[in-house]
């Protein structure tokens, strides 16, 4: 297991470097942030004095190398745009995206699990091709259309929720969250349902799928001619078999709701790193860019980590390779 | 005379599907009395299977029971509420199946899966004396340190002892009647002896009846009493195990037995039934193994009723072989 963690450990630093380099080459060959940041009817002397102050007056190389110098010392450097350390900004931006996508998260699940085995166990009744149905909206519809229609009925027709920006935090176990304040939960809502609508559509998808795969299964009737009952073959023998799929496919789509929350952080105007990333990226704030996809990947690398560890406890089977790779 | 174990009467199974309507079971009727083994005998799609599902109540849509009667112990089972059936299961009627592979949840240790075959029966037992029932249990099936193998996966298990671990568990609940199907078709020779062995010994000491669904003549000679052999649905052929093997009076279960590769001289071609087993949703008319039939007449488009041509026996056939010679 520690050998796994750390040779983990070791190819993550790989990619994280070979990404910067990416990135860094990708917005250079963009633009050049100056025409952006100075103004324009600044003399020549002005402007190359914020060229200077920037460090955009050295080869790209240089720059590179000077960025790695900083990072290993945990400076991924200024933003160009807020005169303020990027990594900084990120984290002031991180846990709006974090809980909106954990928010997101819980109701896939919670909503898409049940739902997808029902539609599963019951596959001809009207209620499961109604639920598979709309799973097909879910997944067709797209999320800033969804986004602006929820604004517009819960919002401005009905007046129950409110359309924009983070409510109320409150403070749990030294985080501060909106999940714990009447109103931040009431301002999370829309956004969370409308980021949670397509991985719901998945989850309910791969529910389904599971459990119809697994009710054939010979162990389903060796269960069933033990004398369990239909409740105990479900929930436990058929929904731990089921489970193992959709460890791996939310694992994978935390890390997306993470980083591509930016569709529906921009309709709701949710103050995350969705919207900064937009931002930086009009205003080509290099550093913003690369140390919000060093986060991002290190996040993906996190979570991949931690679903295959939980990946070995739900499947006896999987042992996490000690030896060989 | 007291009831046996189990009486099944004109048996009617059927798989209601969109090209038609398959009776995979077709009439069947027999019955297994106490500490007897039955062996119910077939070539894949005869419709054995399904019997004992039929008798388990675990035939899936689109299939259902469709007529007869299924009798244990005296009481009908078809048509009786699914929580009754529940409780039978497992308890009084234990299923064996054929493929060890596949039939443990890969992701439950085997205790789990042996105590709530317990639990599910009998609610007041407690979880200690659940899991020292599945102990005895697997002990009794031969399993060595049953203890430490109780905490195992089902992948840590070879196939033979998986399959130990599933007549183990079939035999938790003491139950009167067990139908295996095809148990130890997946295990080899040696293992398949010794479970043969283990099942046969335990029949005998606790009176459980026995139904052995196979399709393989020389499990049957050495364990059952009584043979049926089944074709498209219907028996053909049913009577002692010995009576109907030496001297068969079908010529399905003739050819059957003459198929068996060590009945032939050696040095000659194997022999084989002609033609293939035929589909169930195009069986011919009247009798269904008349086109594969060197015997087969006229009168073999109607359908044969059962007769006794000797006692203990009977057959599905116009034309039985009364008097050849032994196979």
């Amino acid at each position: 297991m520690t050998v796994f963690i750390i040779r983990r450990l070791m190819q993550t630093a790989v990619v994280l470097a070979v990404m910067s380099l990416l990135v860094f080459v990708g917005v250079f060959a963009i633009g050049d942030p100056t025409a952006i940041l100075v103004s324009p009817d600044s003399d020549q002397i002005e402007r190359d004095r914020a060229i200077a102050a920037l460090g955009l007056d050295k080869p790209l190389w240089e720059q590179y190398l000077y960025f790695l110098y900083g990072a290993f010392r945990g400076d991924l450097g200024k933003s160009f745009v807020f005169n303020m350390p990027a990594l900084q900004l990120i984290m002031q931006r991180l846990p709006a995206t974090l809980e909106l996508a954990f928010a997101a998260l819980v109701i896939a699940l919670v909503a898409g699990i049940p739902l997808g085995m029902y539609a599963g166990y019951r596959p001809e009744s009207p209620v499961s091709k109604t639920i598979m149905a709309g799973s097909i909206l879910g997944f067709s519809l797209p999320t800033f259309w969804v986004g602006l229609m929820m604004i517009m009925v819960f919002a401005v027709q009905l007046g129950w929720l409110p359309s924009t920006g983070r409510g109320q935090v409150g403070t749990i176990f030294g985080i501060t969250t909106s999940l714990v304040t009447l109103d931040g939960l009431a301002h999370v809502l829309l956004p969370a349902v409308n980021l949670a609508l397509l991985k719901l559509s998945l989850v309910c998808r791969l529910a389904r799928a599971g459990m119809r795969e697994n009710l054939l299964m010979d162990y389903v009737k060796f269960a069933r001619a033990k004398g369990l009952s239909a409740r105990r073959v479900v929930l436990v023998h058929v929904f731990k078999n089921i489970l193992i799929p959709l460890v791996t496919v939310t694992g994978l789509e935390l890390g997306n709701l993470i980083a591509f929350s930016v569709v529906t952080e921009t309709v709701f105007a949710w103050p995350g790193m969705g919207k900064l990333i937009i931002d930086s990226i009009n205003n080509l704030d290099r550093p913003v860019i690369v140390a919000y996809l060093l986060v991002t990947v290190s996040m993906f690398v996190f979570i991949n980590l931690a679903v295959d560890i939980l990946y070995s406890i739900l499947d006896p089977r999987v042992r996490l390779a000690e030896a060989k790779g | 005379m007291p009831d046996p174990t189990l009486r099944v009467e004109n048996l009617v199974t059927a798989f209601h599907t969109r090209n038609g309507t398959l009776r995979a079971v077709d009439g069947v009727s027999f019955e297994v009395g106490r500490g007897k083994v039955l062996g119910l005998v077939g070539e894949s799609g005869s419709g054995k299977s399904v019997t004992g599902f039929s008798i388990m109540g675990l035939v899936d849509p689109p299939g259902r029971i469709d007529g007869g009667r299924i009798l244990f112990q005296g009481r009908d089972l078809v048509g009786l509420p699914e929580e009754e059936m529940r409780a039978l299961r497992g308890s009084r009627i234990a299923m064996i199946f054929q493929d060890p592979m596949m039939t443990l949840n890969p992701v439950l240790r085997i205790d789990t899966q042996m105590i709530e075959a317990v639990k599910a029966h009998h609610p007041a037992i407690g979880d200690d004396e659940a899991r020292s029932r599945a102990r005895d249990a697997l002990a009794q099936v031969g399993i060595p340190s049953p203890e430490a193998r109780l905490k195992a996966y089902p992948h840590q298990f070879s196939g033979g002892m998986r399959q130990r671990v599933a007549i183990a568990t079939a035999l938790l609940n003491k139950p009167d009647l067990i139908i295996a199907d095809e148990p130890t078709t997946a295990l080899d020779v040696t293992i398949q002896g010794q479970i043969l062995f283990e099942v046969q010994k335990l029949c005998r000491q606790t009176g459980t009846a026995l139904i052995w669904i196979t399709h393989d003549l020389s499990v049957v000679a050495s364990l059952a009493d009584e043979i049926c052999v089944m074709y498209a649905g219907k028996i053909v052929e049913q009577g002692s195990v010995d009576d109907v093997l030496d001297r068969p009076t079908h010529p399905y279960t003739h050819g059957l037995l003459r198929s068996v590769p060590s009945a032939n001289p050696r040095g000659q071609p194997l022999r084989q039934i002609p033609g293939m087993t035929p589909s169930l949703l195009s069986l011919p008319s009247g009798c269904a193994f008349r086109l594969r039939c060197e015997r087969a007449t006229g009168e073999c488009v109607q359908v044969p009723e059962m007769t006794a041509p000797m006692a203990g026996r009977r057959v599905r056939c116009f034309h039985p072989l009364l008097s050849t010679v032994p196979v």
